[in-house]
């Protein structure tokens, strides 16, 4: 038992060692500068994978892997998603107690409006997803809020996604320090390394998408928000973006945040905003 | 509650083409719930399709089968227009039974 | 001094318990230690599950008498907790190598 220990934590601070040595390629930090970083962001996925059709990014691993998108193509058929879908637009139509519906909160009552979410407010000095949007819709209607990782809320966002497909990425930074600071944090919370593992999310969703992780095909970071949310054979039903951003940080062995706190609502500001321009495919169906 | 039943067929010449998907939670009886609480088993034992009177396609089905599954297959004889007939039954006693006219 | 602090945590660990049987004292003064730095991570919003699991063990096995368990599992809790604020530390700068610009 002890010897194992030792073994473990030798190589645990052989690791620490070598990555701190690894890592002080410390760059001056300059101006936060959203467009220049997109522009950037994007252009690296379009070299990396040059044969892959730049609104395909948004189909994740199928944009990776031949085989996998005609198996794809042939599911989008007859999409698993299918019942969460119907079951949101039931959802979405149904009055709450008090009369009003979901519609009622949303600008165009909700429909294909996906693409501007998460957006910053400047009133709360905050950004908003559309998640906490439709809990503060319930709750601001009497009704209590849903759980943000699955069930409701992905059908919900499911039928919202839909109604949105094909419409462009379009997330604003307003010109407000608040704003400009949320989209910076979400993008050192994407870079910055967690978990016993030491992944960032970019360990994976940049640096080796369309490689295999276990049995899995590694989606690029590239508009995989736009597919969200997504049917996922793994989980035998649906989940949200939270529900993605909490799964992915317990995979490397770090606890997860709360969903919808603070920093997994930056790093999906900050992840959408570089997908401007890309379509929306949600509901995704994914393995 | 729609139907648990989502079904497609097609016909090109002499050959339908069905697609169908259940919705079924399929438990094994293996599998326990957040509280360590064994979940029942719950699956769908046998799956039917009819058309014009005739069995086209029968399934008896275990545990092995994934939650909400999904079903396609072909078959000779029928022609656009015809009625076909899909029911399930699982071991609960429970079933439901949708109709689909090939397209 | 990132090498001696990785030094440091397998010399607390292997020097420690092989002198004399661990009491419930020992226990006490370990767990502590790994609670206190596994709330320093917490509270830099990078605690891993693994420190999580390795306190509740260490727990468990205090529960059930097992004191030399207890103390090696709160020991490496707090090895781990203090790999977690090591990380946390480091990354706030070395984020920026990982960046596509």
């Amino acid at each position: 038992m002890k010897a194992r220990i030792h073994l473990l934590l030798g190589s645990l601070s052989a690791a620490l060692v070598a990555f701190a040595l690894a890592a002080p390629r410390v760059i001056a930090a300059d101006k936060v500068d959203p467009v220049a970083d997109a522009k950037a962001f994007q252009n690296f996925f379009f070299q990396k994978f040059p044969n892959v059709k730049h609104e395909d990014f948004v189909n994740g691993p199928y944009s990776m892997n031949e085989d996998m998108k005609r198996q794809w193509q042939e599911k989008e058929e007859f999409p698993p998603y299918e019942f969460a879908l119907e079951a949101g637009k039931e959802m979405f139509s149904t009055p709450f107690k008090n009369g009003k519906t979901y519609a009622d909160c949303f600008p165009n009552g909700g429909i294909g409006i996906r693409q501007n979410y998460p957006y910053f407010d400047s009133g709360e000095g905050k950004v908003i997803t559309l998640e906490l949007a439709l809990n503060r819709c319930r709750e601001a209607n009497g009704e209590g809020p849903y759980s943000y990782v699955k069930d409701e809320m992905a059908s919900l966002t499911a039928y919202m996604a839909y109604t949105s497909r094909g419409k462009l990425m379009d997330i604003k930074i307003p010109d407000d320090p608040r704003a400009l600071a949320a989209y910076e944090n979400g993008k050192r919370y994407f870079y910055t390394r967690r978990g016993q593992m030491n992944f960032s999310c970019a360990s994976c969703h940049v640096q080796s998408p369309g490689e295999r992780i276990r049995a899995e095909t590694l989606a690029p970071a590239l508009g995989i928000l736009n597919a969200m949310p997504i049917y996922r054979s793994e989980w035998s039903g649906m989940g949200t973006t939270s529900r993605r951003f909490v799964t992915c940080n317990s995979q490397t062995r770090a606890v997860s945040l709360e969903p919808q706190s603070d920093e997994y609502r930056d790093v999906e500001y900050f992840l959408s905003y570089v997908a401007n321009g890309l379509p929306i495919s949600g509901p995704g169906a994914r393995p | 509650m729609a139907s648990s039943i989502r079904v497609r067929a097609t016909s090109t010449g002499d050959i339908t083409e069905v697609q169908t998907l259940i919705q079924h939670p399929m438990d094994t009886g293996l599998v326990k719930d957040s509280k360590g609480e064994l979940i029942p088993a719950h699956f769908i034992q046998q799956l039917k399709f009819e058309c014009n009177g005739k069995d086209v396609f029968v399934a008896d089905w275990g545990t092995a089968v994934s939650k909400d599954p999904y079903v396609k297959f072909s078959f000779k004889g029928a022609k656009k227009g015809d009625e076909l007939k899909i029911s399930w039954t699982d071991n609960k006693g429970g079933s439901d039974t949708t109709t689909a006219k090939i397209a | 001094m990132k090498l001696s602090l990785g030094l440091a945590m397998l010399l607390a660990l292997s020097l420690a318990p092989s002198a004399r049987a661990a009491s419930e004292a020992d226990y006490k003064a370990a767990y502590a230690a790994a609670e206190a730095a596994s709330k320093e991570a917490a509270g830099m919003r990078n605690q891993w599950t693994v420190t999580v699991s390795a306190l509740a063990a260490a727990k468990r096995a205090a529960d059930g008498g097992d004191f030399g368990r207890a103390v090696a599992a709160a020991r490496e809790a707090e090895a781990l907790a203090r790999a977690s604020i090591f990380q946390a530390v480091s990354e706030k700068e070395a984020w920026k190598a990982m960046e596509i610009r």
